[in-house]
């Protein structure tokens, strides 16, 4: 195993960080761990790339556990935090040449590895980190954690606050990373990102409450979604929200996700309903359930 | 080695590219220097003083011609009666009036004695005591100028001599307190800034994720800090052999070595405070409030240590700056060697490990 955690778990100050946390990564597996602000996943990251001690547990990365061998697991992670963290006074060049240094390496020995998302950032090299845009910061510091070439790569949150073209650039290196038998750890708050791991762990207040890949979990889901547009999509989650049958309803893009207490939902009989509370441009069709609908539910109960 | 040299680099680039505190690096030490040798005095130099002379009889004017002589006061004001005397203080300008009583030279004569009233502004009283000193010496001096045409009784004659610093010159006093600061600021806040910084941008997390050991991302941040701290001291020494004629009577290579020393104890303790501080605002507000000013006041830098209150006096043991103020007053202004200030030496040295032992203990190989 590449990754694997035994009931890991932390307390800050009184206040469980993460509980009884357990599970295992494949070597070349790309797994993702999913989970809104505050659920846990930074300092899972940090208990894992030795910068905290849990409280109780055990931990192994690449075959080295986080307390005994940190010194080691340091040499041959890679680690990207959640926020910006590469000298914003140095210029592109500059911070990777630092980071290779430091790593006992060099640019030219690994240019392999990170040529591909070198090449996108290398027009810019003169160029002050603090002054690249939201994409580009992170495409740097994508390069500076890869520098030494690591066996595990941890990315916290690496696409927080990117564009989304930029962000689907960001999955699709990933890719092709793992193509080259590294083991990426990766959290992010964006459920549509999930589908892009091979497993996954949907995380919530400290807790993991499912591990499975992406199409598994939403396998399990057990209730039609359906998709439901008008033209007031607040109104319409109020008026969903007093209908006598509803099982649950949230805003998903333009507009909103739906499912039913019963099994069959008559769909006529909704329209009617959305109709006499006045609502127009009603459209309301079945969709395949998403992990967020999964997450949803789960953060439910 | 190779990590290290990289480190350092970085170090300097991050130190060249901030103009805010490369100005702060090297201006501050000029102007402090400028600052406490040209503006900041206690020396009296053409003060003005005022006159009140009821008797304007020949031993008055002969008084009153040795001290505008003097080049310590002017004289512009006459002034005719006492009640003038306050309305001249509220202006200000004059610092001290002479007042000759009536009939000075006749009561001289034929009593032996006359009196002067001298009446100072004491609302800044170091320098009201400095002038009455003045114009006491000159009474005095006239005295035994008179007492040597005529034949009286014995008399104990004084013969001052100031040793070290024959002219008085402020800028002696203040030149190794200046450059204490200097160093103890740049070394000390400018590592702990700079140790805090990483804190605070979250590189210290990726530093931390690496194969730099704990201490060489100390010494990587002290190195650049011991160059500039050498080249400040450099220019402070040259500053005031230059510009204020200070001497330095010892051995350059001793001020050189002990200078070094300090630095590095005043690094050793910016190294203490970034393991407290989190941030680079209290990593600076720690080494202001608790460097410079136990620096400024209990250093013995313009307080006298020996006239200070007890408790503060064995408070001032602990401050690092006290002993090395006398380590450079007693090499640049009393040419001594080190067999004068090794126990000031040893002093520093056994509180530059001390700090070095502490941040070694309290130093983090994690996030908290």
């Amino acid at each position: 195993m590449s990754i694997s955690l035994h009931q890991i778990s932390k307390t800050y100050k009184g206040i469980s960080a993460v509980q009884d946390i357990s599970f295992e990564v494949k070597p070349g597996e790309l797994f993702g761990i999913i989970g809104p602000d505050g659920a846990g996943k930074t300092t899972l990251f940090r208990i894992l790339t030795t910068l905290l001690l849990a409280d109780t547990g055990t931990a192994v990365v690449a075959g080295m556990d986080v307390v005994e061998d940190y010194i080691a697991i340091r040499k041959s992670v890679g680690y990207m935090p959640g926020r910006f963290s590469l000298y914003q006074d140095l210029t592109v060049e500059e911070n990777l040449q630092f980071f290779a240094t430091i790593f006992g390496t060099t640019l030219e020995r690994n240019y392999e590895l990170i040529k591909e998302i070198y090449e996108q950032i290398e027009p810019f090299k003169t160029r002050r980190a603090g002054k690249l845009s939201g994409g580009m910061k992170q495409k740097l510091a994508l390069c500076c954690a890869l520098i030494h070439k690591p066996k595990v790569l941890f990315l916290d949150e690496p696409t927080t606050g990117v564009d989304p073209v930029s962000r689907k650039e960001f999955w699709d290196m990933l890719k092709r990373l793992q193509a080259k038998g590294i083991t990426i750890l990766v959290s992010t708050p964006y459920m549509d990102e999930a589908a892009l791991c091979d497993r996954v762990a949907l995380m919530q207040n400290g807790r993991i409450m499912e591990i499975d890949s992406p199409k598994k979990i939403v396998e399990k889901y057990p209730k039609a979604v359906y998709e439901i547009g008008a033209g007031e999509r607040h109104k319409l989650i109020q008026v969903l929200r007093d209908f006598p049958y509803l099982y649950s309803v949230y805003p998903f893009g333009e507009y909103v996700h739906y499912t039913d207490s019963r099994s069959d939902l008559d769909i006529p009989e909704l329209e009617e309903y959305l109709k006499a509370n006045g609502l127009t441009g009603i459209y309301i069709g079945l969709t395949e359930p998403t992990i967020e609908d999964v997450f949803m539910e789960m953060a439910k109960e | 080695m190779k990590r290290f040299i990289g480190f350092v680099k970085k170090e300097f680039y991050h130190i060249y590219r901030d103009k805010r505190s490369l100005f702060i690096l090297f201006g501050m030490p000029i102007a402090q220097i400028l600052l406490f040798g040209f503006a900041i005095t206690n020396e009296i130099n053409k003060v003005e003083i005022a006159i009140l002379d009821q008797a304007k009889d020949a031993t008055t004017i002969e008084i009153i011609n040795k001290m505008a002589t003097s080049k310590y006061f002017s004289i512009n004001r006459y002034l005719a009666a006492e009640s003038e005397v306050e309305g001249v203080f509220k202006e200000g300008k004059v610092k001290a009036v002479i007042n000759f009583e009536k009939d000075f030279g006749e009561k001289m004569v034929k009593r032996g004695q006359a009196t002067i009233q001298l009446v100072a502004d004491a609302t800044d009283p170091n320098t009201a005591n400095s002038i009455t000193n003045y114009i006491l010496s000159i009474v005095q001096q006239y005295n035994q100028s008179i007492n040597l045409h005529q034949v009286g009784g014995p008399q104990v004659l004084t013969q001052t001599h100031m040793a070290f610093n024959p002219e008085l010159k402020s800028v002696f006093m203040f030149v190794p307190g200046v450059m204490t600061i200097i160093l103890m600021l740049v070394s000390a806040m400018m590592t702990s800034i700079s140790i805090a910084k990483e804190k605070e941008l979250g590189t210290m997390e990726i530093l931390l994720v690496s194969p730099l050991k704990p201490f060489q991302v100390i010494l990587g941040k002290v190195v650049p800090y011991i160059l500039l701290s050498i080249i400040n001291a450099i220019i402070i020494v040259l500053l005031s052999i230059f510009i204020f004629k200070m001497p330095v009577q010892g051995s350059l290579i001793l001020l050189g070595a002990e200078s070094v020393l300090f630095i590095l104890t005043s690094l050793s303790l910016g190294i203490l405070i970034s393991t407290i501080a989190k941030t680079q605002q209290t990593a600076m507000m720690i080494s202001l409030m608790g460097l410079m000013l136990p620096v400024i006041l209990l250093s013995g830098f313009i307080f006298p240590i020996g006239s200070m209150p007890l408790p503060l006096q064995i408070i001032s043991n602990i401050i690092p700056a006290k002993w090395f103020i006398l380590i450079i007053k007693g090499i640049m202004l009393k040419g001594v060697g080190m067999a004068f200030i090794w126990k000031e030496t040893i002093i520093l040295i056994g509180m530059t490990l001390f700090f070095i032992g502490i941040s070694t203990y309290k130093y983090k190989i994690r996030l908290e």
